[in-house]
Parts: structure tokens; C-alpha cells; sequence
């Protein structure tokens, strides 16, 4: 039982964005949603985290109805991160992280015991333990990343959404980024353009065009040359990589 | 635990502040009167002593001074509050009370009942300036429900509320005010605190108090918007029902203010700026906070505005920006020197 989405349509400015998706992911699992722009994939992720709601079809958890869950019910099991989310104030990053606890906090209470020891775990995490008391601004673009995603984790959530988190990152952080979620205990589903990042770790993908899914599964299995062609309209060649025996995509440029 | 004795202790130190602040200021002005003897005319209006003083140091004190001075510091604190939720919830750093337009509706609807006579007397200028100030929210409200929604649509509509009703507003005092009424019309719009009397007090403090609580309560939900509305939604908030809630607050406490006081400016946008200076970003601490600095900051300005060139007295709006804007580059050098 965790957070499914069965047959969901969402229209949204007379156009169909997201059209009879269904999602079951298995628990703990790395998700991949790939896709080419536009395709569906954030707004997939907006209805999978409650803020939207499906125009047909439904996203549960637990098997009651999102529509019908308060937010804050909804922010204890379902935790987001999406690209670069800035800020204007001077917080600090152990500010930033404390934020994840809104949803376990009553309106008047102060910082508990429990929210003190899921911060600390947090940032241990993601390896920030040492910036905690840094400035926001002071972070390069991959720890704030990692940051988010140490807020998403003080949240304690049992699904994790992210949507192209790796967006503006180096090689170095996008690899680093991904460990670290490929091997949270949680159920993860990730918004990806890089298809070689979602093979590496992705454990299932769900490949969407024009809001519609065309295809889910394995990785390795999904990802074909006549798939990459057909979605995103790129000649592409997979090949194994013999020490990994890891799929590996090529895409060829269509010089004329 | 020790964290939580010291905001308690901040916040009494605050409150002492203030109160001295406050007896200290009516002792100032054209006829001095001693501190001893204001405490004397406050124990016996308290009806804690009998102490005979002199009529006329009593009349002044009791009925223009401190009226005067409670009703600043209400100003204070409301604007300061407003300044704060508003900066927060919309996440523009230059949001003040005034972004919503609420001011210019307010002197519209002055103008209106001042000028034109609209209400036949039945309501005055403070009243026509409450219900200008609310139609100018309502435009609001009504252009960011049928345009892009969100925060940038807010801060649009409220610019279109702005200039709509501030020429509304010269439209009326050019076309038909005397200068005399101009007169009037100017001193009240920069802001003014002339002639304050015990039920603008009454209505003020009481309004302020109601709204200081209500923000309070909201404290946790506004920490949670410093990422932005989707970030805030991820977190657990109602960002549709709280954002709303949190508009009328502040504009039905805004609108009170103006009706009393005209629009005093810069309290808003400066004093928020200097509470999270010193104490962070919760806004746990900074409520509160940005809620003390107001009422203080509001007594001494508006007492200096009555010393300094007096016996003519300065709009209190004009002593505001003139202490508030050289504060305001003092923080920004600040903050520069700290990054």
C-alpha cells in the first residue's frame, strides 16, 4: 500500500496533459518518468503530490483518495523536491532543513526532541552536517539540491517525488544526487531527461507521451532504439557496456 | 528550554520598552510636563490614587498626549505586522501594507465623503475612507480570482488598485476641492495622528490585538512560503485558504489603520527588514518582533513629529520616512558588509 495513481486524467487549459496515466510503483523502488518536454511528467508529479487534482481517475494512498486528505496528512507521507526552488531571506541551511517538519508541528509548540533528532539525521544524510549553521546563499547549486532533499527527508516521508532534480547540476553532483536517492528507503519517483542517469538508477521507468504512458518497466527493457525514436524523435543505439553489462544509450546527431 | 526563557525575556524587555517609551513621550511637547506628574494624572484615571494635579497638565496628558501616543503605537505595531505577513506571503521583499492598493481606496473614499459629501454626513471621513479602502481590496481580490492566480498576479492587481484609485483620487480633489479641502485631504493622506481621541483608541488597540493573535496562529504556515507556494504546498500548507485568509487579515487591519491615521508609510516595509536582521527568519521571533519595533519606532516619531517644528505640527508619514529611509540604507550597508 503506498501511493498509486490509477487512470489519471488532468486537463488543464483546454489541453490534456496528463490522459489515463496509471502508476502502481513497488515499495522502496527508484521510478523513473521520462519523457520529452511537455510530455506530462510535471504534471504527473503535481497530481501524484496532491497540489492538482485528477480531472478523472483517482491518486491514493493507502488506498483513501488524495482529494480527500488534508495537506498536512498528505505532507507526513509524501515529500517533493523540485528544480531549484530559491529563496530571498537569510536562512540558514539547518533552517532550511527545519522546514521539512512543518507537517508534524502543532501551531504554538516549539521545536520538539523528535524534530531536533530528524534534523540532525537529515543533514547527516545527505552529508550537510557541517554547513548546517552556513548561509543558504553560501551553497553551490549541488548542495542546495542535497539540501532540499535533506528537507524532504526531516519531512519523514514514505514517497519521495522529484521532479528533474538533477536539472543544472555537473556530471559529479547528478551522480551523487542520484546515489543518495537511488539508496533512500523510500519509495522515489523521478522526473529525468538524461535516459543513461535513469538506466544507471532507475530500478522501473514510465515513459509518457503527450500525457499519455507508452511504456513502463525494467529500464533495460523499455528502453529500445525504436522507443527513443518513436518518443522523442532522436536516432539513438543501446549498447552494453561489458564491465557494467549496464545499457548504455548513444544518440547519433541527424547532421545533414 | 533556555532558548524559549530568552524570547520570553526579549519579549518583556520589549514590552517595558514601550511602556516607557510611551510615558516618556507625553511628557514632551509645547507645555512640559514632568514625568512624575504624568505618572501621577495615569495612577488616578487608573483609580490606584488620589494625587491632585493640575487641570490643565491632566487635559493634555489624558485626553491629546496619550491617546495620541497608543494610537501611534497601534499604527506601529498593525503597519509593522502587515509589512511582515505581506513580504512573506508574497515573497517580495518590498511588500508593504500598501501593496494592495487598500491606501489609495482609502483616500478615495476620503476624498469622496470630504470633498464631494457622498454619504450626506452619515459616515465620515474615517468611515468613507474604511469603505474606500475595502472596495480597493475587493477590486483586488475580484482581478486576482479572474487572472493569472498566484503570487505575481496579487502584487499586478494591486498595482492596477493603486493607480486606479490614486487617480480617482486627483480626479476629484482637481475637479472639485478648494484649497483649503486639499489641505486637509494632503495632511490626512501623508498620515496623521492630530486629535486621536479615546474610542479611535478603543477600536485601534483592540482591532491591532485581534490581529497580532490571528498572525501568530499563522507563523508556521508563513516560514513554509520562503521557497515559494509549491514548496509550501509540499510541506503540508493550504497555500489557497491560508494566503486568502491572510490577504483579508491584513487588509481589514490596513484598512482600519488608514481610517484612523491616513496612510503612514515606510513603517511597513522598513521595520520587518530590521526585525529579521536581528533575530532570523521564524517568523515565531520575527512577529513579534517586527510587532514591538513598530509600536516603539511609531511613539518616538510621532512625538519628535510634534516637537520638532512645533507649534506647527509635521504629518507624522513625513517624520516616518525621514528616519525610516536612512534606517533602511543602514541595513542594506549592513547586509552588505555581512555577505
Amino acid at each position: 500500500m503506498t501511493l498509486n495513481a490509477d487512470r489519471v486524467s488532468w486537463r488543464r487549459g483546454g489541453r490534456l496533459v496528463v490522459d489515463g496515466v496509471s502508476l502502481h510503483p513497488r515499495p522502496g523502488s527508484t521510478v523513473g518518468l521520462l519523457g520529452p518536454n511537455g510530455s506530462g511528467k510535471s504534471s504527473l508529479l503535481r497530481l501524484l503530490q496532491g497540489v492538482a487534482s485528477p480531472d478523472s481517475g483517482a491518486v491514493t494512498l493507502d488506498g483513501a483518495d488524495l482529494a480527500g486528505l488534508r495537506r498536512r496528512e498528505v505532507a507526513r507521507a509524501v515529500a517533493t523536491v523540485t528544480q531549484q526552488a530559491e529563496t530571498e531571506a537569510d536562512m540558514l541551511v539547518a533552517d532550511v532543513v527545519r522546514l521539512g517538519r512543518t507537517p508534524h508541528r502543532s501551531i504554538f509548540g516549539g521545536d520538539s526532541a523528535e524534530d531536533a533528532r530528524a534534523i540532525a539525521g537529515a543533514l547527516e544524510h545527505v552529508g550537510l552536517t557541517a554547513k548546517a549553521d552556513h548561509l543558504w546563499h553560501t551553497l553551490s547549486g549541488g548542495e542546495r539540491q542535497r539540501a532540499h532533499i535533506a528537507r524532504a527527508l526531516a519531512q519523514e516521508p514514505r514517497e519521495l517525488l522529484l521532479d528533474e532534480p538533477t536539472n543544472h547540476l555537473d556530471i559529479r553532483h547528478q551522480i551523487e544526487l542520484l546515489t543518495l536517492v537511488h539508496e533512500l528507503p523510500v519509495t522515489t519517483i523521478v522526473a529525468l531527461h538524461d535516459l543513461n542517469l535513469a538506466v544507471t538508477f532507475c530500478d522501473d521507468v514510465l515513459v509518457l507521451r503527450e500525457g499519455r504512458a507508452v511504456a513502463a518497466g525494467s529500464p533495460h527493457e523499455v528502453l529500445t532504439a525504436e522507443l527513443i525514436a518513436d518518443v522523442y524523435g532522436v536516432r539513438a543505439r543501446l549498447i552494453r557496456d561489458p564491465v557494467t553489462d549496464r545499457s548504455h544509450v548513444l544518440f547519433e546527431p541527424s547532421f545533414r | 528550554m533556555i532558548r524559549r526563557a530568552k524570547g520570553t525575556l526579549l519579549a518583556v524587555a520589549g514590552l517595558v520598552v514601550l511602556a516607557l517609551s510611551v510615558g516618556v513621550a507625553v511628557t514632551l511637547g509645547p507645555a512640559d510636563v514632568s514625568l512624575v506628574n504624568v505618572r501621577d494624572i495615569l495612577l488616578n484615571h487608573l483609580g490606584l490614587a488620589q494625587i491632585p494635579v493640575r487641570a490643565a497638565e491632566d487635559a493634555i496628558v489624558w485626553q491629546e498626549r496619550l491617546p495620541r501616543a497608543l494610537v501611534a503605537a497601534a499604527c506601529g505595531t498593525g503597519l509593522g505586522l502587515c509589512g511582515v505577513i505581506l513580504q512573506s506571503l508574497l515573497r517580495n521583499p518590498l511588500a508593504d501594507p500598501f501593496v494592495l492598493g487598500v491606501s489609495s481606496g482609502a483616500s478615495t473614499g476620503a476624498v469622496l465623503v470630504g470633498v464631494l459629501g457622498v454619504g450626506g454626513g452619515a459616515i465620515g471621513l474615517s468611515g468613507g475612507a474604511f469603505v474606500g479602502a475595502l472596495l480597493a481590496f475587493g477590486f483586488v481580490l475580484l482581478l486576482t480570482r479572474y487572472s493569472a492566480s498566484g503570487t505575481a498576479g496579487v502584487i499586478l492587481a494591486g498595482v492596477a488598485s493603486t493607480q486606479l484609485f490614486s487617480a480617482l483620487t486627483s480626479l476629484v480633489v482637481f475637479a472639485f476641492a478648494d484649497s483649503d479641502e486639499t489641505r486637509g485631504v494632503m495632511f490626512w493622506l501623508l498620515g496623521s495622528l492630530e486629535g486621536m481621541r479615546w474610542d479611535d483608541v478603543g477600536l485601534s488597540v483592540s482591532v491591532v490585538a485581534v490581529g497580532v493573535l490571528v498572525c501568530l496562529t499563522a507563523a508556521r504556515s508563513l516560514d513554509a512560503f520562503a521557497f515559494g507556494e509549491d514548496v509550501a504546498a509540499s510541506l503540508g500548507v493550504n497555500v489557497a485558504r491560508i494566503r486568502l485568509f491572510l490577504l483579508v487579515v491584513t487588509a481589514l487591519l490596513t484598512a482600519t489603520l488608514v481610517s484612523i491615521a491616513g496612510a503612514i508609510g515606510f513603517v511597513g516595509l522598513v521595520l520587518p527588514h530590521a526585525a529579521r536582521l536581528l533575530l532570523g527568519q521564524r517568523h515565531s521571533r520575527v512577529i513579534p518582533a517586527t510587532v514591538v519595533l513598530g509600536a516603539v519606532f511609531m511613539v518616538w516619531v510621532d512625538a519628535g513629529s510634534r516637537v520638532v517644528f512645533a507649534p506647527t505640527p509635521l504629518p507624522v508619514g513625513v517624520g516616518t520616512a525621514l528616519v525610516g529611509v536612512p534606517v533602511f540604507m543602514l541595513l542594506l550597508l549592513r547586509r552588505r558588509a555581512r555577505a
